[in-house]
């Protein structure tokens, strides 16, 4: 694996055949202004999509469900999938692109409280055993879960958790931040690695994000970032300048805000 | 690979003799020279359900069947640009394998995590073919690398870049690994036959959800709560 990421960064390849569907993350500061509007931005980046795709290369993934018609560009119904958050102040917009591979390793399933943290862990160990035969979910793996939301904000989450934090980080609530460090532990004494040979290599880390749920439920999304995890972060400022960087910083104290109102701390413009 | 001995590596040709399939042991490494296609849902579809002539000579010129989307496009000029080839999982391929072999005569099926080892006895020992699986996985650039030149693209009107069937010619293409051989042994069976003695003891502690699912019974007239 590291033979291969010294070769795609010599020869300027991709490190895998399957270069993911390429999908959008862009957030704002509350004072941005788009240039054309938001309809500009996105054509914009359907753009970006279709450019790069040609001229990397990277692989033309996206077809039509049902009549399997490829534009050869990644672009079509609904792709790239483009979401949007926002932070309050600053003039700048940050574009953040991961193309993540792969049809496994991503599962869903509606809990109730009474099957409590031994039924996340089940569900848990359940997707990194099941995906992880025959290396499906091309472990190692950065795993994402997504708790609470709706079933659909639950799958959200549980990409964001896996596509949109850096290896290392920890959930600002402790609890949850212990429980990451003990499911990370738990995926890596399945014994299982690589291609699910005989192996301690299964998750790179384990994040997870939380939203508010039905009081009666606990859905859970399980995801995982495959081994060429891959993504990039530019911001780019009102004075057209552009700064590239690593970390997504995405789950700020805003976008896990619990309040009805929100008073910016002193320190705010530093953390987003 | 832990302590286990360091496994062989071995040249074989696309078009290789049945001596040379016979000396193939499970974790052997190997490196292909030769003609390779690419052919995945889309060639199998073509070839098989709308019997469109296949645009090559089979197995003459390949007996090599890779599970494979490239990353690349066609210029303008009609030439070729490849980046980076990764196998797919081959186990969604396993209803077309029995014509396909038959048809086209391939003798090594590459692909990413290999297949049943009911699908090894019942259709690839019959054919005399075995199957390679890609190492790692995402290990894309390093196998672009062995792709010399890019021969020739069939039925990318048709099917689009990711699904047509891209004819390369490979030079130490690899690694890939030996996941079955000519009596039909699983290398993936055997790795899942190891790790299974300890997942009671992982899921020591865990109960079943409270809600079942089908699938975790068969019996649709079952209640799942």
């Amino acid at each position: 694996m590291l033979e291969n990421y010294k070769a795609a960064k010599e020869d300027r390849r991709a490190m895998c055949g399957d270069t993911g569907t390429p999908r959008w993350y862009v957030k704002m500061g509350n004072e941005t202004q788009i240039e054309g509007g938001p309809i500009a931005l996105e054509a914009a980046l359907r753009r970006a999509t279709a450019k790069a795709t040609n001229g990397v290369p990277l692989r033309p993934n996206r077809v039509h469900p049902l009549w399997r018609t490829d534009h050869d560009n990644n672009v079509g119904i609904g792709a790239p999938e483009i979401e949007y958050g926002y932070e309050p102040g600053g003039e700048w917009i940050d574009l953040i692109t991961v193309h993540k591979g792969g049809l496994f390793g991503t599962d869903y399933r509606m809990l109730f409280p009474s099957d409590g943290i031994q039924g996340i862990k089940r569900f848990y160990l359940d997707c990194l055993v099941a995906f992880g035969k025959r290396g499906l979910a091309c472990q190692p793996a950065i795993i994402g879960i997504g708790l609470g939301g709706c079933k659909d904000t639950a799958m959200v989450l549980g990409k964001r958790a896996a596509c949109l934090r850096i290896v290392g980080d920890k959930n600002s609530d402790p609890r949850i931040a212990q429980m990451e460090d003990e499911f990370k532990d738990l995926g890596n004494s399945i014994g299982m690695g690589a291609m699910g040979f005989v192996g301690k290599s299964m998750v790179i880390d384990c994040n997870i994000e939380v939203g508010y749920c039905h009081t009666g439920g606990m859905q859970m999304s399980v995801h995982a970032f495959c081994l060429s995890s891959r993504r990039a972060v530019a911001r780019i400022y009102a004075d057209g300048r552009v700064e590239y960087r690593t970390d997504p910083n995405w789950f700020t104290d805003y976008q896990r805000r619990e309040t009805v109102e929100w008073e910016m701390p002193d320190d705010h413009e530093k953390s987003a | 690979m832990g302590n286990a001995r360091r496994p062989r590596e071995i040249r074989l040709s696309t078009t290789p003799t049945p001596e040379a399939l016979a000396e193939l042991r499970l974790g052997d490494i190997v490196y292909l020279d030769g003609l390779m296609y690419t052919a995945r849902e889309g060639v199998y579809m073509r070839a098989l359900e709308e019997k469109a002539n296949i645009p090559m000579e089979l197995p003459a010129q390949s007996a090599a069947n890779f599970h494979c989307s490239p990353a690349a496009r066609i210029n303008p000029d009609g030439t070729f640009e490849m980046g980076a080839v990764t196998a797919t999982a081959s186990f969604r391929f396993a209803k077309w394998l029995p014509e396909w072999l038959a048809k086209s005569g391939a003798k090594l099926v590459i692909g990413k995590g290999g297949m049943t080892s009911k699908d090894y006895k019942e259709i690839f020992v019959p054919n005399g073919a075995i199957y390679l699986s890609t190492v790692g996985y995402g290990t894309g650039a390093l196998l672009g690398r062995g792709v010399e030149k890019v021969e020739a693209v069939h039925w990318h009107e048709e099917l689009g870049l990711a699904q047509a069937m891209w004819v390369l010619r490979c030079k130490k293409m690899g690694p890939f690994i030996v996941a079955s051989d000519l009596d039909g042994n699983c290398l993936f069976e055997r790795e899942n036959n190891k790790i299974a003695a300890n997942i009671a003891k992982v899921y020591e502690g865990t109960k079943p959800a409270i809600l079942k699912r089908f699938g975790e019974t068969d019996d649709r007239t079952d209640e799942l709560i």
